[in-house]
């Protein structure tokens, strides 16, 4: 068993405060019945797949016509074979349909289907109450308390929804400059600009930033927004491991001795690409080590907040602030206000130049409607609560609660041998399953129990590390995390980890005999 | 009370035998056809074990105790 934790004093004095991550690894038999697993599930494929070729079975899925048959085959590679024969087996875990707002707890469309996921239909009847551990509504801003949302409504009949029209045209209201200097305040940065969507603000303005000529340093465990615009802009992109600093130092040197690939000129800018809190595993990046780095080699830093501004921090400015830095160090400040505020968009903020910059240059801002004014109403107030600029102690309480809910929840699962990912302080704490059996049974039994929670197989995570992701939110009561963590559905599913007595008899306070379905 | 004990203990064991195997997310004739295959394997070799494997134990502990042990009973002469 592989279980390591660093305690950050082997860098000196870089760290402040305790770093400790877990990646612990499972025992030889769970790879070993992962792999079992997955090698039923693919001879039962191939079996599918043969009945369906020779008409013994119909077809639900696209397949090529009967004059394409010779030409060359368009379903046949691994990931239309494991959509086909895996995903669609255990298809009604994902997209379900909801139908209150994503609160702690929400309602869900009940569905049945009758062919085995092909096909769906809904009942008609709604499932109440149901814990949200899914969502990432971090500081449970996601509310619908008139009390609260009192400036929105008055926005919303002042404004109207639509701005139609770009931020270089029709498109900037005073609402935006508003928002814009809020965040700047916010982050304790020159300025920011802020976008109507937080994918396209990575994808978009990434390519504004670096062209060809320039190297990209991501981490391998980036989001596909931050692939994506990588890729758009035309610069090299070299992949250094997963939040390891020996790898990164290493690229570097071999980009500044080297230099570009053929000519051996020197490259004309080095961007690395981080986030702050990546939403698979739960880890926090190495801040302190990554500026030292940057500072050393003169290269740029590019942080991509999403998860963890608001969510992390004393105050809930995110990473920078929760390792105790300066926001100058950092080039570029990116963020999102989906996860904590409750609202739609994403922010770059940074020097007034590389604003500046982007108000001209960015795809974003010359073709994209604008952020709408009722959106950014919610995340004015949703900051200013935050901030304590609405004359209440209550955005600290909330930032307050979900540290300490995160930690509760986190030792819980910890005490009880599960195997979790990620640091101490994240609230993204990842459960890890492994069998693809359990992948199904783990959502379909929790919402059984009225808990609805996210469980991601491949490919979004590598194949033998399939897991349960739970978002940890302020709203969140001791109750509700007691009950989820404390639910016999996990004492019966996940019959590995560090072995700390998980057996039948320890968890059979609740049978009831209730199996028999 | 404890029938049904020993009843939720067995549907534990049968669960998680459908969890390890990934037979959770088959179709009922696959589950069927994989229990068939599975229990026809299991048995062969259950069968398997119990008619070969006392054998070549005691073959295997007579040829030890050859080599160790000395004489077989067999080639000691008998004294008249």
């Amino acid at each position: 068993i592989l279980y390591f934790q660093k305690n950050g004093i082997s860098n000196g004095g870089l760290y402040k405060r305790p770093f400790n991550e877990h990646f612990e690894q499972a025992p030889m038999y769970v790879a070993v019945f992962t792999y079992l697993g997955f090698g039923v599930g693919t001879l039962f494929g191939y079996l599918r797949d043969f009945m369906r070729a020779w008409g013994l079975e119909k077809c639900h899925l696209a397949t090529e016509r009967e004059e394409q048959k010779d030409f060359v085959p368009l379903y046949q590679d691994f990931e239309n074979f494991y959509t086909r024969n895996l995903y669609m087996r255990i298809r009604d875990n994902w997209n379900r349909p909801i139908c209150s707002v994503p609160g702690p707890q929400f309602d869900l469309m009940e569905r049945v289907t009758d062919d085995f996921n092909w096909t769906f239909r809904f009942t008609g009847r709604c499932i109440k109450d149901v814990i949200n551990m899914g969502s990432y509504n971090y500081l449970g801003f996601a509310e619908t308390d008139a009390n609260a949302l009192k400036t929105v409504a008055d926005v919303l009949q002042r404004y109207g929804t639509g701005v139609c029209s770009t931020r270089q045209e029709m498109g900037n209201i005073d609402k935006h400059v508003e928002l814009e200097n809020l965040v700047a305040r916010f982050l304790d940065v020159e300025a920011a600009m802020v976008f109507g969507m937080g994918f396209a603000t990575n994808s978009m303005n990434i390519p504004a930033l670096v062209g060809k000529g320039c190297l990209i340093l991501s981490d391998e465990l980036n989001h596909t927004s931050l692939v994506l615009g990588a890729r758009l802009s035309g610069a090299t992109i070299r992949v250094f491991k997963h939040n390891n600093m020996q790898s990164l130092e290493k690229l570097l040197r071999d980009a500044i001795a080297h230099g570009q690939p053929r000519s051996h000129r020197a490259w004309k800018k080095i961007l690395i690409l981080v986030e702050g809190i990546y939403s698979m595993e739960g880890s926090i990046v190495r801040l302190p080590e990554i500026v030292t780095l940057k500072k050393k080699y003169k290269a740029y830093l590019y942080l991509d907040e999403a998860h963890s501004i608001g969510a992390v921090g004393p105050t809930g400015r995110g990473v920078v602030e929760y390792f105790g830095m300066d926001p100058d160090d950092v080039d570029v400040l990116m963020g999102t206000f989906t996860k904590s505020f409750g609202a739609a968009g994403g922010y770059i903020a940074g020097k007034k130049e590389l604003v500046d910059f982007l108000r001209t240059h960015s795809h974003s801002a010359t073709y994209a409607t604008s952020m709408c004014p009722p959106v950014a109403e919610q995340i004015i107030r949703a900051m200013k609560c935050v901030m304590g600029l609405d004359g209440t102690t209550q955005g600290l309480q909330r930032v307050c609660q979900l540290s300490e809910n995160t930690r509760y929840f986190r030792q819980r699962l910890h005490e009880m041998g599960f195997i979790v990912y990620g640091n101490d302080d994240s609230p993204v704490v990842p459960l890890l399953l492994y069998m693809p059996g359990k992948i199904g049974a783990f959502a379909r039994r929790m919402l059984d129990k009225n808990i609805g929670v996210v469980v991601v197989g491949f490919p979004a995570t590598p194949i033998g590390e399939s897991r349960a992701r739970f978002c940890v939110s302020a709203a969140h009561t001791r109750e509700m995390l007691d009950t989820v963590s404390g639910a016999d559905v996990l004492m019966k599913l996940t019959s590995d980890g560090k072995g700390a007595g998980r057996s039948y008899k320890s968890g059979n306070e609740e049978v009831d005999g209730s199996y028999t379905s | 009370m404890d029938i049904k004990h020993a009843k939720d203990y067995l549907y534990w064991l049968y669960f998680q035998y459908l969890l390890i195997t990934c037979c959770y997310v088959l179709e009922p004739w696959e589950q069927s056809m994989f229990h068939t295959i599975f229990i026809t394997v299991f048995a062969m070799v259950v069968y398997t074990g119990y008619v070969f494997v006392p054998i070549h134990i005691h073959l295997a502990f007579e040829f030890f105790s050859q080599i160790f042990g000395g004489q077989h009973e067999s080639t000691v002469a008998i004294m008249n």
